[in-house]
């Protein structure tokens, strides 16, 4: 390993003992949330240069060079105008304290800070995919997958060992028994697949905070089951009254203000799991947040009964988190809790309170804990 | 030459050019050791531009972290590095693999402007100029103390030392402070008796029964006093404030004999580097204005006209200017050219000071043709900070559109203060002076005769970040072992800083000076 590449996988590894330590008040502050991209996100690390005397950056100010009068802005907030924009190699500079972690990278610590079990996929039922692969090499095919090196490294060993070769003028031309092109071999992965169905009760009583506490924990259970499983697919869920699915956007954001009927959404998510997720193949995992207050008793009956005959039975686990509000009453999880042997080993119904933001980490634990 | 370096030999084409443009070089003047190109795939060029241009240095995860930066913005197309040279001799010289002829062309013009620089100016008089060797052998010794204390003990202890890196003493190496037998040796563990007992002052001669008015019972209390201070100057440790901090340490801190030589190591480091911080406006200004002569002279006219283009677009790249930022390739070659075309003109001395008429200043010209001569002198005797001092003029600034910005704190943006040309040297020669860090003294390493050592802040209008002072002791404590402190002033008021080991603390606190 060269001595850079050492120097770097120090440097990660310092990082990622960074980011353990300040993993639960990342999570409960919800700051990494919007920053993440495809499969990085940006996270910014409390000081990992080595601090100094320095002046205080606000103090300072500095000398610009450009058009504009005096009182006219350069840029917002309190970092350096045009930091960032640094000459590499000139010696040592400060740096801004972005680093980027894959999602991967962050499951792992996640796992590996909450004592995270790996979760089993549910037994024989896999799905096994055929991919082809470029992987080989062959004499004849196509002349768009032509081996540019391999055939010329061909026609150079030929060229060379008739003699034909001269170092003056090396000029070297494949005839077509030099010819190589890549070929494809078909490899077979098992491939577990599993769908998250989120259901939140987006109500009256449901408030802005509220809200935030899903988006944030849902965002951690998301990162641990992409970690998990290869294929995952996310499926959302509104409810007041009524039930639509939505996009991912509008989950977090919409603000309805109707009643609430839990069982509508709970209908709603057995018929999309019916209708596109057979047992067989996916591992399932409905997940709904609510404050816990729902319409009617009759309502709630309905509920517990798709609960056990359409949702408990196929799901790898049914989670429901109860966010406290100051409208709701509460009674849901309790009814809940009548209803099933919550904490047996052999029930997956798994149920969580969260009364605040420092309570989303219990609570992450709580759902992920059983390893289902 | 240096074996482990494995400098692969020029292709053809770039060795012609590199014979050709160290000929124009040398005609036009320019006076630099050998160097030495070589030519660099990026992710090398990365690795050696994440070690500060050197191939070895000491294990860091810190390098790491440039090297990450660096490949990421490079990945990403946001940056590229074009060359890199080290103060050396051979100078060595890096191209980027891949970039176009005449990027190189115009690169090695530019590396030859930077040889020229190390060798002859003056700040750079003192550097160790086989500093590959250095390095690599503090990287040998580094890895030692590895194997022999442990990977993590050496590295948090480097860790403490770089955070006290710009604790030094940048015009040291050009200034005998203290004599060397003075230092070293430690103060006294006892103050002497005197200053405790009654203290023979001088008294004027006078005779017994006129004593008492010749000399009366205040004055020699004053006496008195005055000696006792005196007494207390020359006891004080050290005798004289002392700014090269990591110095004091080596020779006064309770270190293990591998902690104090790697304290020399960082210090050494620190000290080499110094001198391309202190000139760098005026070392990439100086690189700049022979690029730009080289090429537009004789290169580009000699070419097929085919490269202009190419060229104009880099020039332009490299000259950018920012609103947040100063450029100081574009302000460094500016300002040479100004001083060239002045000392062309004879825009100088007392008859070009005493005249007030615009109209006859803008039409001087004296046809001296001075300026090659004075641009020479002052790469060879100016560092940044005396060469805005003295060669920036309000015309200057007007034309190169130069403002000061500060914080607003009511809006929370950064603004554009003012385009007083005062204000803005007056800004500029403070971010300059000692690189911009604040500079940081040993006065009592006896401190309250505690054995706790006391810094002091010398404050000149911007106070220090507090969170980093507060940190910076923090390592300072692991080091001296006893409580520190650091007097500086906050708001206005005098404060000292502690750090006693456990938690720190905070008192009004005035030094004396």
């Amino acid at each position: 390993m060269s001595r850079i590449k050492q120097d770097h996988s120090r440097f990660r590894e310092i990082v990622r003992g960074r980011i353990r330590q300040n993993l639960k008040k990342y999570i409960s502050r919800g700051e990494l949330i919007g920053k993440q991209g495809k499969d990085q996100v940006k996270i910014p690390l409390p000081q990992i240069d080595p601090p100094r005397f320095k002046y205080d950056p606000r103090d300072g100010g500095g000398v610009g060079q450009g058009d504009g009068k005096p009182g006219d802005s350069l840029s917002k907030g309190q970092g350096e105008p045009g930091e960032g924009a640094g000459e590499a190699g000139e010696g040592e500079g400060s740096k801004a304290l972005e680093v980027d972690v894959t999602l991967a990278e962050l499951a792992e610590l996640l796992g590996e800070e909450l004592q995270l079990p790996r979760i089993e996929p549910r037994g024989a039922k896999q799905v096994v995919t055929e991919r082809d692969r470029y992987t080989g090499i062959r004499s004849v095919g196509p002349d768009s997958l032509r081996h540019f090196k391999r055939t010329y490294k061909e026609a150079l060993k030929r060229t060379i060992s008739t003699g034909a070769f001269s170092p003056d003028n090396p000029v070297v031309v494949p005839v077509r028994h030099d010819m190589r092109y890549r070929t494809w071999n078909t490899v077979s992965s098992p491939q577990s697949n599993a769908v998250v169905v989120y259901m939140m009760d987006v109500s009256g009583s449901m408030g802005d905070e509220q809200k935030e506490i899903v988006r944030i924990e849902s965002f951690w259970i998301d990162t641990w089951l992409r970690s998990q499983y290869k294929g995952i697919e996310t499926r959302y869920i509104v409810h007041d009254a009524t039930a639509r699915e939505v996009d991912e956007h509008t989950f977090f954001h919409t603000r309805e203000s109707g009643g609430t009927m839990i069982s509508s959404a709970y209908s709603l998510c057995a018929e999309i799991i019916e209708r596109h997720y057979p047992k067989a193949d996916w591992n399932i995992y409905p997940f709904h947040f609510s404050d816990g207050d729902n319409w009617s008793v009759d309502d709630t009956a309905t509920c517990m009964r798709i609960l056990k005959d359409q949702i408990v039975p196929v799901a790898n686990q049914f989670s429901y988190g109860q966010v406290e509000s100051p409208y709701g009453s509460g009674q849901f999880i309790k009814d809940l809790r009548e209803h099933f042997k919550v904490g047996a080993t052999d029930c997956n119904v798994v149920l969580s309170e969260i009364k605040d933001k420092e309570q989303i980490v219990r609570s992450i634990k709580d759902f992920l804990g059983a390893g289902r | 030459m240096i074996e482990y370096l494995h400098v692969r030999p020029l292709p053809p084409e770039l060795w012609a050019w590199k014979e050709r443009i160290e000929g124009l070089a040398r005609r036009e003047g320019l006076d630099f050791f050998e160097t030495v190109f070589e030519v660099i795939g990026y992710d090398k060029m990365n690795e050696i531009a994440a070690y500060g241009g050197f191939p070895t240095r000491y294990p860091h995860w810190r390098f790491g972290m440039e090297y990450e930066q660096l490949a990421k913005s490079f990945a990403y197309g946001l940056s590229k590095i074009y060359e890199l040279v080290i103060n050396t001799d051979p100078c060595y010289a890096y191209l980027l693999e891949g970039n176009e002829i005449v990027d190189q062309k115009m690169v090695m013009a530019h590396v030859y402007g930077h040889c020229d620089f190390f060798k002859n100016n003056y700040y750079f008089s003192q550097t160790n100029r086989k500093m590959v060797d250095a390095m690599a052998n503090h990287a040998t010794r580094v890895r030692n103390y590895m194997d022999a204390h442990g990977t993590t003990q050496v590295e948090e202890f480097i860790d403490v030392c770089l955070s006290l890196e710009n604790l030094i003493d940048r015009y040291r190496p050009y200034i005998r402070r203290t004599p060397v037998e003075e230092r070293g040796r430690r103060r006294k563990e006892d103050l002497p008796d005197e200053l405790m007992g009654e203290v023979a002052v001088p008294r004027f001669r006078a005779k017994e029964y006129m004593d008492e008015f010749v000399n009366p019972d205040d004055y020699v209390e004053q006496q008195k006093k005055k000696k006792a201070e005196e007494e207390a100057k020359q006891q004080r440790f050290p005798r004289h404030p002392e700014r090269d901090v990591l110095l004091f340490l080596m020779e006064h801190a309770p270190l293990q004999k591998w902690q104090r030589n790697v304290v020399g190591i960082i210090r050494d480091e620190a000290y080499y580097f110094a001198p391309q911080g202190m000139t760098k406006i005026m070392n990439e200004g100086w690189a700049s204005y022979w690029h730009s002569t080289l090429m537009t002279r004789y290169i580009l006219p000699a070419g097929d006209g085919n490269e202009f283009i190419d060229y104009a677009d880099r020039h332009a790249g490299t000259m950018a200017m920012s609103k947040g930022r100063l450029n100081p390739y574009k302000i460094g070659l500016e300002l040479f050219r100004h001083i060239e075309d002045r000392w062309n003109k004879g825009q100088f001395g007392k008859a070009w000071d005493d005249c007030d008429d615009m109209a006859e200043r803008a039409q001087w010209d004296k046809k001296l043709g001075l300026g090659r001569d004075k641009i020479f002198e002052v790469r060879k005797l100016y560092n940044d900070v005396t060469f805005l001092d003295e060669f920036l003029t309000p015309e200057f600034c007007a034309e190169q559109k130069l403002f000061t910005f500060s914080h607003n704190r009511k809006a929370d943006e950064w603004q554009i203060a003012s385009r007083e040309f005062k204000a803005i040297k007056q800004k500029l020669l403070f971010q300059l002076t000692n690189q911009g860090q604040p500079v940081i003294e040993v006065v009592d390493g006896n401190f309250e005769n505690k054995n706790e050592l006391l810094l002091r802040h010398l404050h000149e209008g911007v106070d220090l970040h507090d969170e980093y002072a507060r940190e910076t002791l923090t390592n300072l404590h692991r080091i001296w072992k006893r409580p520190v402190h650091v007097a500086t002033t906050r708001k206005g008021k005098g404060v000292l800083v502690s750090f006693d080991g456990q938690k720190h603390g905070e008192r009004a606190f005035d030094v004396l000076v």
